[in-house]
């Protein structure tokens, strides 16, 4: 009875998993070995590594690299400054909201905001820079990007600090080490987890963005993400946006593994 | 382990209960006795009040869904899970949904109104004699300009886009075909060259181009042009219409060394269930007060002759819309050049967009 009720409970998972992630995961990889014509090929794969898409990955990496590094510069000293504000919920709550909306209207706002008439450049004029063009640059891309992603960085790290026991922290002082070192050699390593799942969390999506590399950089900057798109819905390559698919499932499997917590003592 | 029962029951009953109430206000959409005809078009792209009177004079029941590009369209129908009795597919996807037998041919006989459609666009290669499609609007791709923040320089060609003056100024539609296009057409050659060699030269002359793009991006150009955000756009002849609906002091040209010519067309799709009320729509949609409202509500150029009486004069009459046959003649049509060709088409466009400035 015991043994039939775990399999009735594990049920559902294994449907969830087996549905919606193992089986399109194999028909993606299924649909990579095959060209346009629904031959056999293995071309696509070769496709992958030619000049043009080896450099659209190495721009995807950096534009993700860049993106998850600005989220991480802003999101620690955030969630560090969070835990130890008397409003901990509501500002977390504050942190959040954003994400609570649709990305779509997110980048449409952004689209005004940042338009030459807007507001960031009425800001500009104001203090004396003068207007500049924001949208549709480098510039708007990380710093959209790294708007939508902070949640997703903040809170595994506000969650690692919080749990942190302030008793480590007065007792490596008492024992004479500088706030610096301190957090170098006690807070920092305690929280690495929370930086490591915030990390997976905004690289991974980082590399693979398409809407916005359209709508707040104008088609300037390529991702993978946007290649799959095309493939698919474009010139209806599906064997070649699958191939790309199958290169990013690697690559996130290859992150996790270099990122996850391995089991080595600490905690 | 009880109140986990209880709480599963409470969902499901609230679902149930969700579902119930759906189907009662579906209900009156479903006492048209299974007469309903099924529309898919491009968005925003009919006058909805037409749709209502079309309801109302045939009592069948329409329902309407859009899609935004012919590929998402011709996959949609392809996989055959909506019973599709009317698509509006642009003059390429005719040519591949006929080769794909996607398309069921049409009765001239139940169409008395397609007398009054313009003999300049019936019998078109992509579809000789009519036999599956009829024309639902026309138009060009051309050159938008804003004349205050063009400081009184005139446009006219595809080669003045590339002026070292217009750095950052210009606006794209984000179309593989529109974009090689233009290239190829600056050089003098055809929209449908297959020639890899001419494609690569209108690549690499389209990488030259890109100090000038400010973005290419979809129908956000509208909204970009009408806040003077770039000088410049690429866009469709409907499109630019629209914006000049907005906002004066603006320009449209079809430039000097050729430009595409482009045809949306009404089709019955394998997948009809409704052929007849298919036929009655078609043929609803080709009367010449329908669609000369339409024409207006839309912005597009219509190809119905008779339309054009009950059209404002100065709509009829502006070359830039309603171009003579003179002028569409140096003009091209898309041809359909196959999966491979399409493929490299979009290869190089693809290069193209990841050229740094």
């Amino acid at each position: 009875m015991n043994n039939k009720a775990r399999w009735f409970y594990l049920l559902p998972y294994v449907l969830w998993i087996g549905l919606f992630v193992i089986t399109p995961i194999l028909l993606v990889v299924y649909y990579s070995f095959f060209d346009l014509h629904g031959n056999f090929t293995l071309a696509n794969y070769e496709k992958l590594f030619t000049f043009v898409y080896m450099k659209m990955i190495a721009s995807s990496f950096w534009y993700a690299f860049l993106i998850t590094a600005f989220c991480l510069i802003i999101a620690y000293p955030a969630a560090y400054f969070i835990t130890k504000t008397k409003y901990k919920q509501l500002l977390l709550l504050l942190v959040i909201l954003p994400s609570w909306i649709n990305l779509l209207l997110k980048a449409y706002a952004f689209l005004g905001i940042f338009s030459t008439d807007g507001a960031a450049n009425n800001f500009l004029e104001a203090v004396g820079i003068g207007a500049q063009q924001i949208l549709f640059t480098d510039f708007s891309f990380v710093f959209v990007s790294v708007y939508i992603f902070i949640p997703f960085m903040l809170l595994p790290i506000f969650n690692a600090l919080d749990k942190l026991n302030p008793a480590l922290i007065d007792a490596s002082r008492d024992l004479g080490a500088s706030a610096w070192t301190t957090f170098r050699k006690v807070v920092f390593p305690l929280t690495l987890s929370g930086v490591k799942s915030g990390v997976q969390a905004v690289f991974i999506p980082a590399l693979s963005l398409f809407m916005i590399t359209r709508l707040i950089a104008g088609n300037r900057v390529i991702t993978l993400g946007t290649a799959i798109e095309q493939h698919f819905l474009v010139t209806q390559d599906w064997g070649m946006g699958s191939a790309i698919a199958v290169f990013l499932i690697i690559t996130m499997v290859v992150i996790m593994i270099v990122t996850g917590t391995r089991k080595r003592g600490v905690q | 382990m009880n109140k986990l029962i209880r709480a599963f029951a409470a969902v499901f009953a609230i679902a149930f209960l969700l579902m119930y109430a759906v189907s009662v206000l579906n209900g009156p959409e479903q006492k048209a006795g299974g007469n309903v005809l099924t529309i898919y078009n491009w968005g925003d792209y009919i006058d909805p009040e037409l749709i209502h009177r079309f309801e109302k004079e045939t009592g069948v029941k329409v329902i309407y869904e859009t899609f935004d590009s012919n590929e998402a369209m011709m996959t949609k129908i392809e996989q055959g899970g909506t019973a599709y009795d009317i698509a509006v597919p642009s003059e390429y996807a005719i040519d591949k949904m006929k080769k794909a037998n996607q398309l069921l041919p049409l009765d001239h006989s139940q169409l008395p109104n397609l007398k009054y459609i313009d003999q300049r666009f019936m019998d078109l290669p992509f579809d000789h004699d009519n036999q599956y499609s009829i024309p639902y609007f026309w138009g060009t791709v051309g050159i938008i300009y804003n004349k205050d923040l063009m400081k009184g320089k005139e446009i006219k060609a595809w080669n003045d886009l590339w002026s070292p003056e217009l750095r950052n100024n210009i606006l794209l539609v984000d179309g593989a075909r529109e974009v090689m296009g233009m290239g190829l057409n600056s050089l003098r050659y055809s929209l449908n060259d297959t020639n890899k060699q001419h494609l690569i030269e209108a690549k690499e002359k389209l990488d030259q181009l890109t100090p000038n793009i400010k973005a290419i991006i979809g129908d956000e150009i509208r909204l970009l042009m009408e806040n003077d955000e770039a000088a410049i756009g690429v866009v469709w002849s409907g499109t630019a219409s629209e914006i000049m609906w907005e906002k004066d002091n603006l320009e449209y040209v079809v430039p000097e060394e050729g430009s595409n010519l482009w045809f949306d067309n009404m089709v019955i799709p394998k997948t009809a269930k409704n052929i007849k009320a298919a036929h009655q729509f078609i043929n609803f949609m080709l009367d010449p007060k329908v669609a000369a409202q339409n024409a207006e509500y839309v912005g597009y150029s219509t190809p119905n002759q008779k339309a054009l009486e009950y059209m404002p004069k100065d709509v009829v009459n502006d070359q830039r819309f309603y171009p003579s046959p003179e002028q569409t003649e140096h003009l091209e049509v898309y041809e359909n050049l196959g999966a491979d060709m399409l493929a490299y088409y979009n290869e190089l466009y693809l290069e193209f967009k990841m050229h740094k400035k």
